[in-house]
């Protein structure tokens, strides 16, 4: 490897040290205008009547739209296509937009927002899950599968129930995931503008331009061709711009409509008003174990609130369960999900999508099970993993697992053997794993296009310029893309151009989301670099009189002559060059309903070891050092990786310790509504500096043959382990077991109290509600002589109350 | 009507005038009429330290400056850090040791931390740490920016 794991600088590292990255709201265009949403202070209410008239009078304001203008609906997922840009007549949660005012500047769009007069009639709130199910009506969706329970979900992978009857244990485990949002430091912008031909451009803070563009089309129902969305580098994204925004769709219809450009730029309490965050999940694990350690098989029931739409939700709620089968060998699994509706800002995807709940579950309940086995937790853990190249329960094909290696390294690093269980008081250690999909397998669309795209550009001045749809959200996108050109052809990354993230310029990616860039785009990138390749040494090998397989392409020349002399002649033979490359997933062997949630090329492997201490009287929580080690695959840039893991570490501990979107009810006189407890930054916990521990980074490198160079994902699979290792390490040091994040201080205080008085020392949920689950798909496990189908006569879920 | 006030001040190093709505914050002066977009923001409010640039050498949040108040003063922005097409040592460091991932809260923490080197030459980790307290990155968990700002003091002192 000439270029591939070593440490660079990323080649868009200059631009972002000098400020030069040029981000959505650093856009300025000629005419400019700017935008303004009102928003619904209600959580739920209906819309009797909006008067706009006062604000278009207003000085300085050029149009007021309100959801009149938006007859057509959009949303990520073709199943849950349930939000107007402005809501017509039924608002779903506080911060719902209902009006948008264009105006010559902030200041006077600002004014005139407070000139609107919406006359509401405010309906029953449904706060939670519990309430979601005991109230049918009001129906927040009228499209949802039963009163406001969105989507119910169930499958039965082998006869779990009969596995756990035979196990020598059984365990059964409540557990509870707070919600939270993704927090990027960039407010979310958009700019959109009417070019020179009539054509809207879209410049936007987005990590999906591709399903914006489509969402656009069909909102504003112009020709496709005619629109272009540009993913300008994202601030941080996190998941949190992987939905497709109101205010895109309505910044957009404005410029259409006056002409002229027109930006919007959320302030923060927007930000937290749009979401998308982390669903709130309540779980309940039912999991058998041998007496020597091995798992028999397990029962997973999920309740996951959704907030007020459906966004990426359905698949968030599959992904409750979908991952739990392929880091550990589990021979039958049985897996029961509900998302419900309530009266919240809509969550979605962040960082691990629906998996980091599960995982704490699963991990706590490992460490739970160890100590009840007096197993070893990493023995424990090394004993079930599963093998390299398997098929699990639920028909997910797994490549590549260095696990085995990731947790060796961080035992052997963190000196586990000889301190856990052995700290002292209020000292302790604990170990979790996780692991990730590399990119989901299926497009959130039903096509059998490719996911994405890599077109290059070469000629005789030597220039190589990429294009991709690829969008830059800080992970390093381009630095890969080019890294990967540059190691086949020879040269160095920074003689790559990269162009990514413009659906009018650039082949399609689907975005930077399920940690698919580096695998998807990668493979891309190397056939089209392949391509180029061949024809340069061909070209080059006439003049040298060598075969072209003979021509080695390294340090800027092909053979003895330059890259530079190589191009020129293949331009000679060939005309002009360019070559493309695309990369779809392999197909998946499960062929059930619900088979396209959980497949992927490939899967990256994470152990993590937190250290932690506690006070005994105030409940304060230190976590002086985090050991992780992360199956990477390859590394493209050591650097870059570094970051991410680290960064992961980060996301997952502030998530353990603190961070929480949670909401209060307004005394009655006040509206009874439910408001957001925290929508600012400073109210919104976070870790800063002063807060983050030493963490000791290795990367683990089991390359997988499904991946560019054997290379996996690393964005979010190490966030996965941080959550359950430090609540395991808790127990370690003080023996309580706190089964609800995040963990904080007077969660731990109230648990010592409960220990003290001999009471279960647990803080957690107590019990998990009656929900009607279906009668469960059921698939025959590959070892039960399953073809990868649903048994007949079960295909489809029927919906019947069964206790739970 | 005339609405806009004037003002003269020192921006990176040269003198500067600009006329500007006398509501603005220095924040919004730097990005909407000097055209400096360098300089982020991520509140407003003064909670994230996206927005930190020097006023006479100090960091100071812009979001919270009321832009009137820099008349005569020396403003310095992520723009006019470099010496020419040379990147200062805090920013070469940030670019090749990963303290700078998707860029966006970059600006404010160079600017507190050239603050911090112009007076310490050689901080501790534990000085560095309370230094960028009030500038949150949601993308690297720090480690990297800390060990940025140590090579960077270290090339500086060499």
């Amino acid at each position: 490897m000439k270029v591939l794991g070593k440490p660079r600088r990323r080649v868009d590292g200059r631009a972002k040290v000098t400020g030069q990255t040029r981000f959505a709201d650093d856009i300025v265009l000629p005419r400019m205008l700017h935008m303004r949403l009102l928003r619904s202070p209600h959580p739920h209410a209906l819309i009797e009547e909006i008067s706009v008239g006062k604000a278009q009078a207003h000085p300085g304001v050029h149009l007021v739209l309100t959801g009149k203008d938006f007859p057509v609906t959009f949303g990520i997922l073709p199943v849950s296509q349930d939000e107007y840009p402005l809501a017509p007549e039924h608002v779903r949660y506080v911060g719902d937009p209902v009006a948008a005012v264009v105006a010559k500047d902030e200041q006077a769009a600002s004014e005139a927002l407070d000139l609107i007069a919406v006359r509401y009639k405010p309906l029953k709130t449904i706060s939670d899950p519990r309430e979601a199910l005991q109230n049918p009506e009001p129906r927040i969706h009228a499209y949802s599968e039963l009163g406001n329970i969105h989507r119910l979900q169930a499958f039965e992978f082998g006869n779990a129930d009969e596995a756990l009857a035979r196990s020598d244990h059984v365990f059964e485990d409540l557990f509870f995931y707070e919600g939270n949002t993704h927090l990027p430091i960039e407010q979310h912008a958009a700019v959109a503008a009417v070019d020179g031909e009539g054509k809207l451009t879209l410049w936007s803070s987005t990590q999906v331009p591709h399903y914006v563009h489509r969402a656009l089309a069909r909102v504003l129902q112009l020709p496709a061709a005619h629109i272009r969305v540009i993913a300008c580098p994202n601030g941080g994204g996190f998941g949190g711009k992987t939905d497709i925004c109101n205010h895109e769709m309505v910044a957009a219809k404005a410029a259409v409509l006056l002409g002229r450009p027109v930006k919007i730029c959320l302030n923060r309490e927007e930000v937290f008003y749009l979401h998308r965050g982390r669903h709130p999940v309540l779980m309940k694990f039912r999991t058998g174990v041998t007496k020597d350690g091995k798992l028999t098989g397990m029962h997973l029931q999920t309740l996951v609130d959704g907030g007020g739409y459906g966004g990426y939700g359905t698949a968030s709620t599959f992904y409750t369960g979908a991952l739990q089968t392929v880091t550990y060998e589990l021979p039958r699994y049985k897996f029961d999900a509900a998302r419900v509706f309530t009266n919240k800002p809509p969550c979605g995807p962040k960082r691990g999508h629906g998996t980091p709940q599960p995982r704490f579950g699963q991990e706590v309940q490992l460490d739970k099970i160890a100590e009840r086995l007096g197993v070893d937790p990493a023995e424990l853990r090394l004993k079930n993993i599963l093998k390299p190249n398997s098929l699990t329960a639920n028909w997910l094909k797994v490549g590549s697992i260095g696990l085995e290696e990731c947790i060796r390294q961080v035992v052997e690093r963190s000196g586990w053997k000889q301190r856990f269980r052995k700290m002292g008081p209020g000292k302790g250690l604990g170990l979790a794993c996780g692991s990730y999909l590399c990119g989901a397998g299926l497009p959130i669309y039903w096509n059998r296009m490719p996911q994405t795209g890599v077109q290059l550009l070469v000629d005789r001045s030597g220039q190589v310029t990429a294009f991709c749809g690829a969008t830059e959200i800080g992970q390093g996108s381009d630095d890969v893309l080019a890294a990967i050109i540059a190691e086949v052809l020879g040269i160095d990354p920074f003689d790559i151009r990269c162009v990514t993230g413009d659906t009018g310029i650039t082949p399609i990616d689907l975005g930077s989301y399920s940690s698919r860039v580096t695998v998807m785009m990668g493979n891309a990138a190397i056939q089209a670099a392949e391509k180029l390749k061949e024809q340069i040494a061909l070209a080059a090998s006439e003049q040298l009189g060598v075969s072209p397989e003979r021509l080695a392409f390294a340090n800027g020349k092909v053979g003895s002559m330059t890259f530079v002399e190589a191009v020129g002649l293949a331009e000679e033979k060939f005309g002009t060059l360019g070559s493309v490359g695309s990369y779809t997933p392999p197909r998946s062997p499960g062929r059930y309903k619900g088979a396209g949630v959980g497949p992927s090329p490939a899967y990256s492997y994470t152990a993590c070891v937190v250290e932690a201490e506690v006070d005994a009287h105030t409940g304060w929580l230190t976590v002086p050092k985090i050991w992780i080690a992360h199956d990477i695959g390859r590394t493209i840039n050591p650097v870059l990786a570094r970051g991410q893991v680290e960064g992961s570490v980060y996301m997952g501990l502030s998530e353990a310790l603190m961070e929480e979107q949670v909401f209060r009810r307004l005394p009655p006189k006040l509206s009874g509504a439910l408001v957001h407890k925290i929508p600012s930054l400073l109210e919104y916990k976070s870790l800063t500096s002063l807060d983050m521990p030493e963490v000791d980074t290795v990367l683990v490198e089991d390359p997988d043959p499904n991946c560019p160079f054997g290379a996996k994902e690393v964005g979010q699979g190490p966030l996965l382990p941080v959550m359950p290792a430090v609540a395991n390490a808790i127990y370690d040091a003080v023996g309580v077991r706190i089964d609800e994040l995040p963990i904080t201080p007077d969660k731990v205080l109230k648990a010592l109290e409960k220990k003290s008085k001999g009471e279960a020392p647990r803080i957690g949920p107590e019990s998990f509600p009656k929900v009607p689950y279906p009668e469960p798909v059921v698939v025959p496990p590959p070892w039960e002589g399953g073809d990868g189908n649903a048994l007949q006569g079960a295909q489809r879920p029927k919906l019947k109350v069964s206790s739970a | 009507m005339q609405r806009n006030v004037h003002l003269s001040l020192t921006l990176n190093g040269e003198p500067a005038e600009v006329s500007f709505a006398p509501y603005k914050t220095l924040l919004e002066l730097l990005r909407e009429d000097l055209g400096l977009t360098g300089t982020k923001h991520g509140c407003e409010l003064g909670e994230c330290g996206a927005c930190a640039v020097l006023v006479d050498g100090q960091p100071q949040l812009s979001c919270l400056v009321l832009a009137l108040e820099c008349q005569g003063r020396a403003v310095e922005t992520v723009e006019g850090m470099g010496n020419g097409a040379a990147l200062h040592p805090l920013q070469a460091a940030f670019a090749d040791l990963g303290a700078a991932q998707c860029g966006y809260c970059t600006p404010g923490i160079l600017m507190t931390a050239k603050a911090l080197l112009e007076k310490e030459k050689t901080p501790s980790r534990e000085r560095i740490k309370e230094a960028i307290s009030g500038n949150l990155c949601r993308c690297t968990g720090y480690q990297q920016i800390f060990e940025a700002i140590e090579e960077a003091a270290k090339r500086m002192r060499e």
